[in-house]
């Protein structure tokens, strides 16, 4: 059966204090999970208070605050701090986001930052990619030919270039299929959100002539049909894309072209 | 150790080709769903205080009979194939998973049958 509980080695445990600096005026305290693999220790909740008026106005400035300032043991994955690596996904305040583009006032009181859901944690807030990766790749991501290249480049109409905006723009930072209960519970088979609007992307792409082999390897009652539009990732998405929607749209075409 | 490459593990057994039948016939017997128990709503309003003669008279009429075949083989199969769904979701032992399925399938069956005999013989026989 799906497991609802954490296993007992997993199980979340108070963790430390650190109190805001003398002197602060605006304080805002951030509740960050730990885990350390290094010690057989269980993962725990830290407490950092922050004084916002030496602090930059996202969560991801107070996480590496926190790390320059406080404790430089904080691990976490980030890089271009503007939301299009896709780097610092993580669930922030109950909500799978990027800590680079959510901003500290958006969340009252105080704000709590776990790891994404549901992945195995590797350190601190960096999770293992390497399933996402994986599945990434078994949807063969890249335009697939059978004629001979043109001579320049590969034409398209506006109108069917027009159909890649609201897909192009993913930057698979793994919100939505880390926010699906679908994945939760069968990532193993189940592809996931993120990965299927990617499918959808070169399937609906006019330049691609792999459509019908695409949809070949999608039609299965897991890697496609896990989908049960919980709508999650759409929910969740910081890009304000809709994965559920491409995946109605590929459930569309499985049956089009049976009729 | 496990000495198998991360695609090779997302590839798995491969695609079924399979899923699109039951997805169209889950959402087609959703539609007849909602036409026939709103037919059976009606009917039973329209047989509220009635007596057995004059449910059975109901029934005997090929139309209402036909409708509650209908009716109970629509429930069944949507039934069927949700459940379905439900065991995929959450049952991850394979034995157990089988056995459910192999069990839902036959109660779904069993079911269907004797409902569709119990209308017959009351529309029909004695």
């Amino acid at each position: 059966m799906a497991e609802f509980a954490l296993p007992k080695n997993s199980r979340v445990q108070a963790g430390q204090a650190h109190p805001a600096p003398d002197g602060a005026k605006r304080v805002k305290r951030f509740t960050i999970y730990r885990y350390d693999p290094d010690t057989a220790a269980n993962p725990r909740l830290d407490s950092f208070e922050i004084d916002l008026d030496s602090c930059g106005p996202m969560v991801l400035d107070a996480l590496i605050k926190i790390k320059t300032e406080v404790d430089s043991g904080l691990t976490f994955r980030r890089s271009c701090r503007e939301g299009i690596c896709g780097s610092c996904a993580m669930n922030i305040d109950g909500r799978n986001t990027l800590a680079c583009t959510k901003a500290i006032d958006d969340v009252p009181g105080e704000i709590k930052v776990y790891p994404l859901p549901h992945q195995q944690v590797i350190k601190d807030l960096v999770t293992d990619f390497t399933k996402f990766w994986a599945q990434y790749e078994s949807i063969q991501p890249w335009l697939k030919t059978e004629s001979a290249d043109p001579e320049k480049e590969r034409r398209q109409d506006p109108t069917d270039r027009a159909k890649l905006d609201g897909l192009y723009e993913c930057i698979l930072c793994a919100c939505c299929s880390t926010a699906c209960p679908s994945y939760w519970w069968n990532s193993d088979r189940f592809l996931g959100p993120a990965s299927l609007l990617q499918s959808y992307r070169w399937l609906i792409d006019s330049r691609d002539e792999h459509t019908g082999e695409r949809l070949d390897q999608l039609e299965d009652p897991f890697r496609l049909y896990r989908c049960h539009t919980i709508m999650n990732c759409a929910n969740t998405c910081p890009k304000g894309l809709n994965p559920a929607k491409a995946i109605a749209e590929i459930k569309k075409l499985m049956v089009e072209r049976k009729l | 150790m496990r000495l198998r490459s991360p695609l090779s593990t997302a590839r798995g057994l491969g695609s079924a080709r399979a899923g699109v039948e039951h997805w169209q016939l889950q959402r087609l017997t959703a539609l007849a769903n909602v036409l026939l128990v709103l037919w059976f709503l009606f009917s039973c309003m329209a047989l509220a205080g009635s007596d057995y003669a004059e449910v059975r008279a109901w029934l005997a009429s090929p139309i209402s009979a036909s409708l509650m075949v209908l009716l109970v083989i629509s429930i069944t199969v949507h039934a069927r194939l949700g459940v379905q769904v439900v065991i995929e979701d959450y049952v991850h032992h394979e034995g157990a998973k089988v056995l459910a399925l192999a069990g839902v399938t036959l109660a779904a069956v069993g079911l269907a049958v004797a409902a569709v005999i119990a209308i017959l013989k009351v529309s029909i026989g004695s």
